[in-house]
């Protein structure tokens, strides 16, 4: 019988795709904000999961403030994204270091 | 059975395109890749009996942020090929601290299932009856007693809205095609736009 435990691993492979996405595709930010996507997707699951199992719907809305979060957050930083590209015509990661952080 | 079935095939497709969308070379195919991932996740969801969830999922995710993804990825040009310069550099780091990682925490996973772990009493007990559904539960409670965590959550999709426009804003430029002169539509009179004529019949007229 699929119990918690199946989930739980499937939110943990995700997480852990999303992780190495961000490691992998280091230059090009497109892709790392899809690593972060894939990495809320992965808390998303493990939410929704112990809400069902533990017969607690609060999970299950606290993974609607995570839905949220996570568009406002690509929303933003495609902006930026955009911008970004705009002055500079190239979005690679290791070029953004104009503010000498 | 069957259930078990529906879990592995919809979890196996969520695994397969997560590794597609680090993994291939086309933004524009890791986009789609990540659909496929949101909707199959979305099947888990309704798995697991949470409807509302997996519709907001596909509503939100599919809808919203994966087309934003798409618009995005199409609207700037970009030499892709020169962006995977250190895939390769850095693959062996990565895979090695991804590794650690989900040892880590399918070593926690196994833990929690082992039992003995005291998490707490469940606060919102879901409506046993069978007649409440899934989103009339989550309804009462998100118009009761999290309306202000619903609230928040309006609060951040505007802050992120006005940001958005904010960042992306371009002032027109002055010498810019087809900008609108307000002062110039609104004081012109119909006196000075059109003209009254009847001409006879068979002949042209000249404006």
């Amino acid at each position: 019988m699929i119990g918690i435990e199946h989930y739980l691993t499937v939110g943990a492979i995700l997480f852990v795709l999303g992780v190495l996405g961000i490691f992998l595709n280091r230059k090009n930010v497109i892709v790392i904000l899809m690593a972060v996507e894939l990495i809320l997707l992965a808390v998303n699951i493990n939410l929704v999961a112990f809400s069902a199992f533990m017969q607690d719907l609060a999970g299950q809305v606290f993974a609607m403030l995570v839905l949220t979060v996570a568009a406002a957050e690509a929303a933003i930083g495609l902006a930026i994204l955009v911008i970004y590209f705009r002055t500079r015509g190239s979005i690679a990661v290791d070029d953004i270091n104009r503010m000498k952080g | 059975m069957i259930q078990a079935i529906a879990f592995y095939f919809f979890a196996a497709i969520v695994v397969a395109s997560a590794v597609m969308v680090i993994w291939s070379r086309n933004p524009v195919h890791s986009v789609l890749w990540l659909i496929l991932a949101f909707f199959n996740a979305a099947g888990l969801m309704v798995l697991l009996g949470a409807e509302f969830i997996a519709m907001l999922l596909v509503i939100v995710y599919v809808g919203a942020v994966a087309v934003l993804f798409l618009f995005v990825v199409m609207m700037l040009d970009i030499d892709f090929a020169e962006m995977r310069a250190g895939f390769s550099r850095n693959a062996p780091l990565g895979l090695a601290i991804a590794a650690v990682l989900l040892a880590e925490l399918l070593l926690a996973v196994g833990a929690y299932n082992a039992g003995g772990l005291q998490l707490g009493t469940p606060q919102d007990r879901l409506a046993q009856a069978a007649d409440t559904s899934n989103i009339a539960a989550l309804g009462a409670l998100l118009y009761g007693k999290y309306i202000v965590l619903f609230e928040i959550a309006g609060i951040i999709l505007l802050v992120a809205m006005i940001g958005a426009i904010v960042l992306t804003f371009q002032p027109p430029k002055p010498g810019a095609r087809a900008r609108q002169d307000v002062g110039k539509q609104i004081s012109r009179r119909p006196e000075d736009a059109t003209v009254m004529k009847s001409p006879e019949v068979g002949q042209g007229i000249e404006l």
